[in-house]
């Protein structure tokens, strides 16, 4: 993709404990016209009986993308920049099988349209060196987008960290995830 | 790190090689597939033109025994045609009573991509409407367009009302 505009030395950090719950990126990735206007964003309480904590999750774009894998349709790709892109509309089966395979419950079946959708970080945004709209609409920052370096100094308690332990397999993601500072994995066990 | 992330590279099953998810993977023309497929199909190529010449060496061409009624002379008037076939062939030939008088038989399919010729009264032409290829009806020559032969001709006798056609030798005028 030699004329895209992406910029690569700009990440995505999700930090879910800033997370308010405000749903404002749910609405802001349901204006887009490229999804739909269907949300690929999940916005879930950790624990609702004893909080009213919220967690967020974007698509993570593993280095190894279980959901790439396991597709039978070959629907699922993985670019140069490392974005794990949406089915492929003219090749998902609609078999579900991303959906059973992704760690993190990104992939969901549109039961409607009998086809696989999940985030694939505002393509369209980021390819012509825009911020995926999420992060621009985020208010509290649990969802932020751009260099390392101005993370690491706006919030010097956290660490970015893309390694995740999920029992026996480990996952290396493209987007990080803000943990206390001097962590290198997250352990879901 | 874990176990399993230091254990040795397992290698990949053929069809990971196949469908990889990477689009760089997916895209990639190897110089080696390259090469392949410049080889089978130059090959290919090369081995129908051979398949292609060998038959035309050793197949000789069909040839038209004997003759054979088409039809009564009053049957077709002057500037008229008629269309035939002889029997055991398939091919359409055309039998032209041209101005003149003179009487002419022709195949029927234009030496370019075998599209029927129809013969254009008065003018002493055969037209083939494909690609707008004339010929000359006198002698089959072609006159303009892109067939690259002239139309195959039958010699055509009249005896008595009868017309016969049989195959057009050298020194038969």
């Amino acid at each position: 993709m030699l004329n895209s505009q992406i910029k690569t030395d700009e990440e995505f950090f999700i930090d879910p404990q800033r997370c308010i719950g405000c749903r404002a990126c749910e609405m802001a990735c349901a204006e887009c016209e490229t999804n739909g206007q269907t949300s690929m964003i999940h916005v879930d309480y950790v624990d609702r009986y004893i909080s009213t904590q919220t967690s967020v999750q974007v698509c993570m774009h593993c280095e190894d993308p279980a959901c790439a894998r396991v597709c039978p349709a070959d629907a699922i790709t993985k670019d140069e920049f490392g974005i794990v892109h949406t089915a492929n509309t003219a090749r998902c089966i609609s078999c579900a099988n991303c959906v059973l395979a992704c760690p993190f419950g990104v992939p969901k079946k549109m039961e409607e349209t009998q086809i696989m959708m999940k985030c694939n970080m505002c393509y369209d945004r980021t390819s012509a060196g825009k911020r995926p709209m999420c992060a621009t609409v985020c208010p509290s920052g649990a969802l932020w987008y751009g260099k390392r370096e101005k993370i690491e100094q706006m919030r010097p308690n956290s660490t970015p960290v893309n390694t995740f332990i999920f029992g026996g397999q480990t996952v290396h993601t493209k987007v990080n995830i803000m943990m206390p500072a001097g962590s290198t994995e997250l352990r879901v066990d | 790190m874990s176990e399993i992330e230091n254990a040795p590279l397992k290698p990949r099953p053929a069809w990971e090689t196949d469908f990889p998810h990477e689009r760089v993977e997916a895209t990639h023309v190897s110089r080696r597939e390259f090469a392949k497929f410049l080889c089978l199909v130059s090959g290919g190529l090369a081995a129908g033109t051979a398949f292609v010449a060998v038959k035309d060496k050793l197949i000789p061409p069909h040839r038209l025994k004997g003759e054979h009624l088409v039809c009564q002379r009053s049957e077709v008037p002057v500037g008229g045609t008629r269309a035939f076939v002889i029997p055991g062939s398939t091919t359409p030939y055309i039998l032209i009573h041209l101005e003149s008088g003179e009487w002419r038989a022709f195949e029927q399919k234009c030496t370019h991509l075998s599209c029927a010729v129809f013969y254009q009264p008065n003018t002493g032409k055969i037209e083939c409407p494909c690609h707008n290829g004339w010929f000359d009806a006198r002698t089959g020559a072609v006159l303009q367009g892109p067939p690259p032969r002239p139309l195959p001709q039958l010699a055509v006798t009249l005896r008595g009302e009868d017309l016969f056609v049989s195959e057009l030798r050298p020194q038969t005028p």
